[in-house]
Parts: C-alpha cells; sequence; structure tokens
C-alpha cells in the first residue's frame, strides 16, 4: 500500500488511512455475515447444530463486537485521520504511533471475538471483553488521543474545522467511558469482578452503553458527516453557526440520557425521569444537525439524481433523524413499558446503525477510496446497486423488528377476563418467526451490498495498483 | 464543611443547576449569533473543507 505514489501522500499520512479503510470492509463484511447467521439461528434454531461456540449468546458479541468497533471504529479511524490532516493541513504527528492504534486495534477486535467465542465474557453489553483486552484498549485509545490531539496542536490552520470538535468528543468521551465502565477486580488472566454491584453496576453499564451510541456511533459519525456532506456536495456546510450550537448541546445532552435503558427497574425513579427529559431535549440538537446536513443540498437536490454517493449521505441523515425521532420516543416511560424487551428495540438500533452509521460511513468511504489511491472507483453502477441494496435491506429489517417488537409488547400485557395472561410466551415467539425470517432476510441482502462494496473497493485498489505511478493524472498524460 | 451539604437537597441544586445550564447555552446562543462580524467569521470557516485540496 506504501508503494502507491501520489502527491499528497508526502504531505499527509495517507498510509494508515488506506489501511483503516480497508479493515472497515473487511470488518463490515465479517460482522455483517455473522450478523445476517445470527438472525438466521433465531429464525431456524437448528442452525446452531448443538455447537457451543456458534450459539447466539456467543455469536451476538461477536457481531455486535465486528460491526461497531470493526466496522464502525475502523471507519472511525481512517476518516478522523484523513480529515484532521487535510482540515488542519499538516502531517500526523507520529507514524509509529498511528501505526501501532493500527495494529493495536485490529489485535481488540480478534481478541474479543476469540474471547466471545471461547465463552469469556465478563457480560457488560458492548464491553464484554475481560480486563487484559481492555487494558489494551485503554492504551491504544490514549496514544490515539495523543496522535489526534497533537496533530491539531500543530496545525497551520488558525481554526479548528467542526468535524474536528466532534472527533475530539467522541476520542474523550469513549476514553471516559471505557474506563469507568470497566472498573475490575481481576481474579484470573480471563475473569474479573465489576467494582460496582447491583442498581449503581447497571447504571454504569447504561451510563456507558448509552454514551457508546452517543459518542461512538453518534458525535464521531457526525464529524465524518461535517466533512463528507459538504466535500461531496461541492458546497460548504449550510450553517457554520449551527453546527456549534449542535455541537454543545449534543454533547451535554447525551451523557444524561443512559438511564432511559432501565426504565421500570429497581433505579431510583427520579434518575428514569431525568433521563426521560434529557432523551426529549436531545430530538433538538439531533434534528438540528441533521437539518444542516440534509439542507447543505439545497439549490444542488439535483445531484442525488447522478450522484449515488450522495445519496448514501443524504439517506444516512434521513434515518438519522427518524431514529432521533424514535429514541425520545421510545425514552418515555409509557411508551417504554410496551417496547422494552421487544425487538422494537433492535429495530430502532438498526435503523440508526444501518441507516445512519454504515450508510454515512459506505459515502465517505467511497468518497475516500479513489482519492486515497489516487485512481477512479472501478463500477458507479455497483455503488448504485449497493445504495439500492441497503437501503432495501435496512427497510425490510426495520418493519420487521417493528410489527414483531409491538407485537410482542401487545401479546405480553394481554389479559384475558378472568385477568390471567392470554398468550404464553412460547405463544409469542412462535408469533414472531415470520418477522424472524423476515429480518434475517433483510440482514442477507444489506450484506450483499456490502459485499458488493467489498468486491468494487478491491477492483479499484487493484485498479489503481496496475496504473502507472503518478496514477490519473500519469495515465491521463 | 458544612455548607456541602446545600447541594445534597435537590430542592437547592435542581434551581441551580437549571440556571447554570440555562445561560450557558444563553451565552453560547449570544456568541454565536449576537454579533454580525463574529458571526462573518464563525461562518467563513464553512468553506475549510472546499480549501484542502
Amino acid at each position: 500500500m506504501a508503494s502507491v505514489a501520489i502527491g499528497s501522500g508526502e504531505q499527509y499520512n495517507y498510509d494508515i488511512v488506506r489501511k483503516f479503510t480497508i479493515m472497515a470492509l473487511i470488518w463490515g463484511a465479517v460482522g455483517m455475515l455473522v450478523g445476517v447467521f445470527i438472525a438466521s439461528e433465531l429464525a431456524w434454531p437448528f442452525l446452531n447444530f448443538d455447537i457451543p461456540y456458534i450459539t447466539f449468546g456467543r455469536l451476538r458479541p461477536v457481531h455486535t463486537g465486528a460491526v461497531i468497533f470493526g466496522f464502525g471504529g475502523s471507519a472511525l479511524f481512517a476518516t478522523s485521520y484523513y480529515i484532521v490532516q487535510r482540515t488542519c493541513q499538516a502531517r500526523l504527528i507520529s507514524n509509529g504511533m498511528a501505526s501501532f492504534t493500527f495494529w493495536g486495534w485490529q489485535a481488540i477486535i480478534v481478541l474479543a471475538a476469540l474471547g466471545d467465542v471461547m465463552g469469556y465474557s465478563q457480560g457488560r453489553e458492548y464491553a464484554e471483553m475481560e480486563w487484559p483486552v481492555d487494558l489494551l484498549i485503554a492504551v491504544v485509545w490514549v496514544t490515539y488521543a495523543i496522535v489526534y490531539i497533537g496533530t491539531i496542536m500543530k496545525r497551520k490552520e488558525p481554526h479548528i474545522y467542526v468535524a474536528n470538535w466532534f472527533y475530539l468528543s467522541f476520542i474523550l468521551a469513549t476514553a471516559l467511558l471505557h474506563i469507568f465502565n470497566n472498573l475490575a477486580i481481576p481474579v484470573s488472566l480471563t475473569k474479573s469482578y465489576p467494582l460496582f454491584a447491583g442498581a449503581q453496576d447497571a447504571m454504569t453499564q447504561w451510563w456507558y452503553g448509552h454514551n457508546a451510541v452517543g459518542f461512538f456511533l453518534t458525535a464521531a459519525f457526525l464529524g465524518m458527516m461535517y466533512y463528507f456532506v459538504p466535500k461531496q456536495a461541492g458546497r460548504p456546510i449550510y450553517s457554520y453557526r449551527l453546527s456549534i450550537v449542535h455541537f454543545w448541546a449534543l454533547i451535554f445532552m447525551y451523557m444524561w440520557a443512559g438511564s432511559h435503558h432501565l426504565h421500570w427497574t429497581a433505579i431510583p425513579d427520579w434518575t428514569s425521569t431525568l433521563a426521560a427529559t434529557f432523551s426529549i431535549m436531545l430530538l433538538m440538537p439531533s434534528w438540528g444537525g441533521m437539518i444542516n446536513g440534509i439542507m447543505t443540498m439545497s439549490g444542488a437536490w439535483d445531484k442525488l439524481r447522478t450522484d449515488p454517493i450522495m445519496r448514501f449521505l443524504i439517506v444516512a441523515l434521513s434515518f438519522y433523524g427518524m431514529s432521533t425521532f424514535e429514541g425520545p420516543m421510545m425514552s418515555l416511560k409509557d411508551v417504554n413499558a410496551l417496547s422494552h424487551y421487544t425487538d422494537w428495540t433492535i429495530g430502532h438500533v438498526h435503523s440508526g446503525a444501518l441507516g445512519w452509521v454504515a450508510m454515512i460511513s459506505f459515502g465517505a468511504i467511497y468518497h475516500m477510496l479513489p482519492r486515497l489511491w489516487d485512481t477512479k472507483m472501478h463500477s458507479a453502477k455497483l455503488i448504485n446497486v449497493h445504495f439500492w441494496l441497503a437501503t432495501i435491506g435496512t427497510l425490510l429489517y426495520i418493519t420487521a423488528m417493528w410489527i414483531s417488537g409491538i407485537m410482542q409488547g401487545l401479546m405480553w400485557r394481554a389479559y384475558d377476563d378472568y385477568g390471567n395472561l392470554q398468550y404464553s410466551f412460547a405463544e409469542s415467539v412462535a408469533a414472531m418467526h415470520p418477522y424472524y425470517a423476515m429480518r434475517a432476510l433483510g440482514g442477507a441482502v444489506f450484506l450483499t451490498g456490502m459485499l458488493l462494496m467489498l468486491y468494487n473497493c478491491f477492483m479499484t485498489i487493484r485498479q489503481a495498483k496496475s496504473m502507472p505511478a503518478g496514477g490519473l493524472a500519469a495515465s491521463a498524460a | 464543611m458544612e455548607w456541602l451539604m446545600w447541594f445534597t437537597r435537590f430542592e437547592n441544586t435542581k434551581p441551580i443547576s437549571l440556571l447554570i445550564f440555562f445561560i450557558t447555552f444563553c451565552a453560547i446562543l449570544f456568541y454565536v449569533f449576537g454579533n454580525k462580524k463574529r458571526g462573518e467569521r464563525l461562518e467563513s470557516y464553512k468553506n475549510m473543507p472546499l480549501q484542502d485540496d
């Protein structure tokens, strides 16, 4: 990869961006494949084959780890290193440290997946890794923070562009969340006990879990949005001042909303109410950011007819708007009484994960890839096919989970004339079966799009390597 | 240290935190939208991604 000689490659460290981009694509395909498999296991349980290593309970964290930290994390490393260098007009402060974040992060994803399959887990959602891996994450993350902040400090531009603010908040908040959520007493190399207990432990877990969504899966990808939407549209963001208000309001409010994951449990009632109140208020900055991104297209909507990358970015923002409306609604205690523990939550998560996070990442990678390898995309048609597969797959998935979830909630709370539960739990499971099959189909459609992207990107890189040194400019001459 | 107990009572901390956060929010809004010249300077930064090639 380092052998691809391009002009700006000397000015910036693009080698690290290329590596993370490739791994984002690979982890995306692996993570989504595991996702489709476990969705199929739920619809057709014989797929467990009585092998403990591939049961739903062990593969589910492999799926979430691979897509959130493998795909999403690598995409964030790639785009943040790309954006910070370009908007600061400065090369990363250290090639060695940047390289360490790459190898360290990939080792973490592999170790986490192996631990999950082998049955080692500290039982914390999205933080299943045992303490040795947690320590490695802390070291890699601090190195990432040093590289990122150091590069900003040696910038040649007087102003720090807003995308970098979002990435900075993501780096700082993730460090804080990771360290406090994983405070534990180790008893062996593969076993530890959390420092907190009972309701406090649950609240720490969901303070982490919700803010992992807020800072890892939202703030950081908003950083991506604030750079790649204007760049791809060829016009500046709608309002820079709105982006400042968006930033401060969003990062302030997210921190307080975690307890809405624990409504109607043993936690103090006021924490539940506080979380619901902040969740409702979060609608304002979320939609402010969404409107800021979408209005960037004002006067240039025709680009959506011709540019599939722009479609990815704008549809991602639409899903972002939809899921940030749905989230506050589900945080209301009365709505949550119906939705909690049902598939509605899974549908909500995936409208954000597939519709927002994955689609904005696809758009960003399709924008970056030809520039990183100084070539053109192998096939624009395949990008378009990928867009439709991703959109249809997401819609199939979330529609299936909405129907299944609301049906579950209603069946669980239904009483007959004598005050007995109307349905047994097994009856609700049987009723969900068609929707589980539909969800697996939606996931498979989405995965097909991801595999097409992998092929398209692989061919693009291969074509770049076969070009004479100097890339596009040299071949045109 | 008795004065610290004042902060343990919700009837004190709730209105105080509301005031602090509301004033901070108003200050950010004033900073961003309150001055035309500053507004123009802030808006000029929106072109940064388009000037980095």
